[in-house]
């Protein structure tokens, strides 16, 4: 699982009122390469939950990342900076571990880099 | 036999490994769904300018239609409910991220991030009950609000299903206007018993010209050759109030054809303008069998 899908991943629980961002449990990461596209990376920033992001690549061990989320001009100018938005976003992937709710604890297992999201019946 | 899945077991269950590598090394299953993927896609109506987008495919199974979406150049998050499905995604290593859910527990996703969903024949998986708990019509009201939450304005929901009556598909069709949804059934091959493939094409945010819906593809500009086809193929865009099924194939009935018809049909041909015989009291006369 990418960062980028962890950005949009919320817990869905019956009662919990904000499920964003699940907390990350690292057991394994691994790295792949991916090619770049600043046409998308620009287009999804918009989207993407700065500090949710920042903060789960440096649990995923990558601290390159600003905490402060840049001004959208610095997406047009530096390459530099999409080239690390691109890492953390694409290349990061979760293969094991866990995604724990913010708000209740529960732990949706990640296994061969798949969340296993199922709820049970009475948390729907 | 059912020829009908849903009918069998719930799909975690149908689509074990066995039934998961069937489906997968199918070449003619895998053509089929390319197929209905890249209409689906199509039908998203996504801008042309070249800029990847982030979809959503909703029972992705074992990632035949993401890769259609990779082809195409966007990212996309798969979704299904089968460990099996999702174990042959992973080992035909799709580019989109995987996760193993249920659609009728909600998507759980955050509003607004998603550019379009697809879905090829899944969504009709909701309306049957496996589960004492699973209750079809929470599921639905479920799986189209959160889908509609998670869309960005202007994004378009494309699913493709296989509804068993009319009933279903007009459930189908209720819960996603109840969740907000705009637009209609598109329709192709609408006589074609074997080639009849239906599509709900959802639209978030104001109507306007980008929510027009497309008609279905016909017969026409296709060569005759095709056995399947009846005289008169037409496009055909169900909309949404439309209750009349469209029939299959005309059939002639010979009954139907008697004196009255024959005349009504000469006064026709004379209004028209051709050289009618006058009409005798041999009219229609029943002739003998072997004529």
């Amino acid at each position: 699982m990418r960062l980028l899908t962890h950005n949009m991943l919320s817990s869905n629980i019956k009662g919990v009122a904000n499920g964003f961002p699940l907390r990350i449990e690292v057991e394994k990461v691994v790295e792949k390469e991916v090619e770049i596209n600043h046409d998308f990376l620009r287009n999804i920033f918009p989207k993407i939950d700065w500090k949710a992001l920042s903060d789960a690549s440096r649990i995923m061990g990558y601290h390159e990342l600003p905490e402060e989320p840049p001004e959208p001009s610095v997406l047009e100018a530096d390459i530099e900076f999409l080239r690390k938005f691109h890492h953390a976003l694409l290349e990061l992937h979760l293969e094991e571990g866990a995604l724990l709710c913010p708000e209740s604890g529960r732990k949706f297992p990640v296994n061969k880099g798949i969340p296993n999201m199922l709820l049970l019946e009475d948390e729907v | 036999m059912s020829s009908r899945p849903e009918l069998q077991a719930p799909p975690e269950i149908f689509y074990d490994d066995s039934e998961a590598r069937k489906y997968t090394s199918s070449s003619r299953i895998a053509e089929i769904q390319a197929k209905l993927s890249e209409r689906a896609l199509e039908l998203l109506a996504l801008p042309d300018d070249g800029v990847p987008r982030l979809l959503l495919d909703i029972g992705c199974g074992s990632g035949l239609s993401g890769e259609t979406i990779t082809e195409n150049g966007h990212q996309w998050i798969g979704l299904d409910i089968s460990p099996s499905m999702l174990n042959v995604a992973l080992q035909n290593e799709v580019e989109g991220d995987l996760l193993l859910g249920d659609m009728g527990q909600g998507l759980g996703l955050r509003p607004g991030v998603i550019d379009g969903a697809i879905s090829i024949s899944a969504v009709q998986w909701l309306c049957n009950a496996d589960k004492s708990s699973h209750e079809p019509r929470l599921r639905l009201k479920a799986f189209f609000g959160s889908l509609y939450r998670c869309l960005a304005r202007g994004a378009r929901a494309v699913l493709q299903v296989y509804p068993e009556n009319l009933a279903q598909r007009e459930l189908i069709l209720s819960y996603a206007m109840r969740a907000g949804f705009a637009g209609g059934v598109v329709v192709d091959y609408p006589h074609s018993t074997k080639r009849r493939k239906e599509y709900l094409v959802l639209t978030c945010g104001p109507p306007s010209l980008s929510t027009a819906i497309p008609s279905g593809k016909g017969e026409d500009g296709e060569s005759c050759s095709d056995d399947e086809s009846s005289g008169d193929e037409e496009n055909q865009t169900v909309s949404i109030s439309d209750r009349h099924r469209p029939r299959k194939k005309q059939k002639i009935n010979k009954r139907g054809k008697g004196r009255e018809w024959v005349l009504r049909k000469k006064e026709q041909m004379r209004r028209k303008g051709n050289a009618v015989p006058r009409d005798t009291k041999y009219t229609a006369r029943k002739r003998k069998a072997r004529f």
